[in-house]
């Protein structure tokens, strides 16, 4: 590669700034008050959207990328980095968060996609993306399409962590899998799991994904966060569970001490106590295979 | 043997991590005041800084860490570390707590959001002829310093041509930019080297 004097927008510029956000948690938020409240309990960015999962979900209609005024105010109000959501497919959206200067783009499941194909041409950005996974051949492929960070997709808006543990486990058991493989298995491998082959043998290297991992979708309580830590994700979304719950100031500082602290019980144990209600949840059976959201992209 | 710690608080531990392992270095993850005692160097790494201070303060990490300074750890900071070691943050919260290792003032995020990120060859005369490559993410710089300080390295070329963004002075050493992400591994060296 060669490199010139003054790079932006480069692979290791785009994956490096989520390397600044490992070991922390990322917060849903509607609204600037919002955004002040998740900064102040030490979340190490806002994600800015126009209705938090569980409403996207209860109102239903079609969820599209935030008003830029929203998304203005909420840049204005905190010094944190600020993402914002586009549409799967949805490179126009993708453009105009761009120029509204927002530090990472969420193209995103939870929102009704825009391309029942394609998903954007990321490489094409000098804002880095991240994506939502299911497995590792569907991580592989978004970072093929140039994602520089890849979150577990888990179930948004539904209060309930089983989707995002499926989804974690199943990553990381495919990461294992491929990093034992020998070298003459890694070209089916590549085949088996529909992604670039020197992507999975960069996995078969290093033995984990060559982007950052974190994980989202249900994450609703301090024990969570850990669990999903434990499990091998590098930090934490959290969607509707901080602001659909009855003290959000409360639980999104519990939540971020239980992701510094993932490995120590006694800290997510004290942290877990007298937070009031937890956002109410939803059972996964109850949901038609529509109502999935884990579903989009592929 | 000497004992890095690396500030595991929040950030880009692992790399930090690694750049020593590399270098034959002994490294421990610093989390808590118990976890300080134990190293005898630190390297405060990457990250969000404002969300560094903030869980340092709720870990009551801040008042062994200034011991740490005034008994003249070595440290090393690069990012959001050269915030936590500078004297003074602009731009930065109102709450936000710094150890004051190095007579600097830095501001916060002065390249830019992350559009603006950026990676450049720096010349650092201290390692070497070949330039560094130097990797700026919602990097800060040095906007003021006192007389012990020393500037290590400048941009060159680009909007911020001539900006300070690596000092050091004493045992004390930070940058601007993420050497941890390259590979190079001069920067660790160096201060490896200051320890001894």
């Amino acid at each position: 590669m060669i490199e010139t004097a003054h790079a932006t927008g480069t692979a290791r510029v785009k994956r490096g700034m989520a390397e600044m956000l490992k070991g922390g948690v990322i917060m849903d938020v509607v609204t600037p008050e919002q955004a002040k409240i998740a900064e102040d309990a030490g979340a190490v960015a806002v994600m800015a959207l126009e209705r938090v999962p569980a409403d996207i979900r209860a109102q239903g209609g079609v969820a599209r990328m935030s008003d830029p005024d929203m998304i203005d105010g909420i840049i204005e109000a905190v010094s944190i980095p600020v993402m914002a959501k586009a549409r799967i497919g949805h490179f126009v959206e993708a453009q105009v968060l761009q120029s509204l200067g927002v530090d990472y783009i969420d193209e995103s499941e939870v929102l009704t996609p825009a391309d029942e194909k394609l998903h954007i041409d990321k490489w094409e950005f000098t804002v880095p993306f991240v994506c939502g996974a299911t497995n590792l051949g569907e991580a592989l492929r978004r970072i093929a399409e140039g994602a520089a960070m890849i979150r577990s997709k888990g179930e948004a808006g539904t209060g309930n962590v089983v989707e995002a543990t499926r989804h974690m486990r199943s990553m990381v058991s495919g990461i294992r899998s491929v990093q034992s493989m020998g070298e003459e298995e890694l070209f089916n491998a590549a085949k088996e799991l529909g992604a670039p082959y020197e992507l999975v043998r960069e996995v078969h290297e290093l033995g984990k994904l060559p982007v950052v991992m974190f994980t989202a979708g249900g994450i609703a309580t301090p024990a969570d966060a850990a669990m999903m830590m434990q499990l091998g994700a590098e930090g934490v979304f959290v969607g509707s569970g901080i602001f659909k719950s009855g003290d959000p100031v409360k639980r999104a500082n519990a939540i971020v001490q239980a992701t510094t602290h993932y490995d120590n019980p006694d800290v997510i144990a004290k942290v877990s106590r007298g937070l009031g209600e937890a956002m109410v949840g939803i059972n996964l059976d109850e949901l038609s295979p529509e109502q999935r959201y884990a579903g989009r992209g592929w | 043997m000497t004992l890095v710690g690396v500030l595991g608080l929040q950030g880009d531990v692992r790399e930090h991590v690694a750049a020593m392992a590399a270098l034959g270095v002994a490294t421990a993850v610093v989390r808590t005041p118990t976890d300080l005692a134990a190293v005898d160097a630190l390297i405060i790494p990457g990250g969000e800084s404002t969300t560094m201070s903030l869980i340092a303060t709720r870990e009551g990490l801040f008042p062994p860490l200034r011991t740490a300074v005034a008994e003249g750890m070595p440290m090393y900071g690069s990012c959001a570390g050269m915030i936590m070691l500078a004297r003074e943050v602009l731009d930065g919260r109102p709450d936000q707590q710094t150890l004051g290792a190095l007579d600097i003032a830095v501001r916060r995020n002065a390249f830019g959001r992350q559009v603006d990120s950026f990676e450049a060859d720096l010349a650092m005369p201290c390692l070497g002829e070949e330039p560094l490559r130097a990797v700026f993410i919602r990097a800060p710089w040095v906007e003021q310093m006192g007389p012990q300080v020393e500037v290590l390295g400048r941009v060159t070329g680009g909007p911020a041509e001539g900006r300070i963004v690596a000092v050091s002075s004493g045992r004390v050493l930070a940058t601007s930019f993420h050497p941890e992400l390259t590979g190079d591994l001069r920067v660790h060296a160096l201060f490896r080297d200051m320890i001894d």
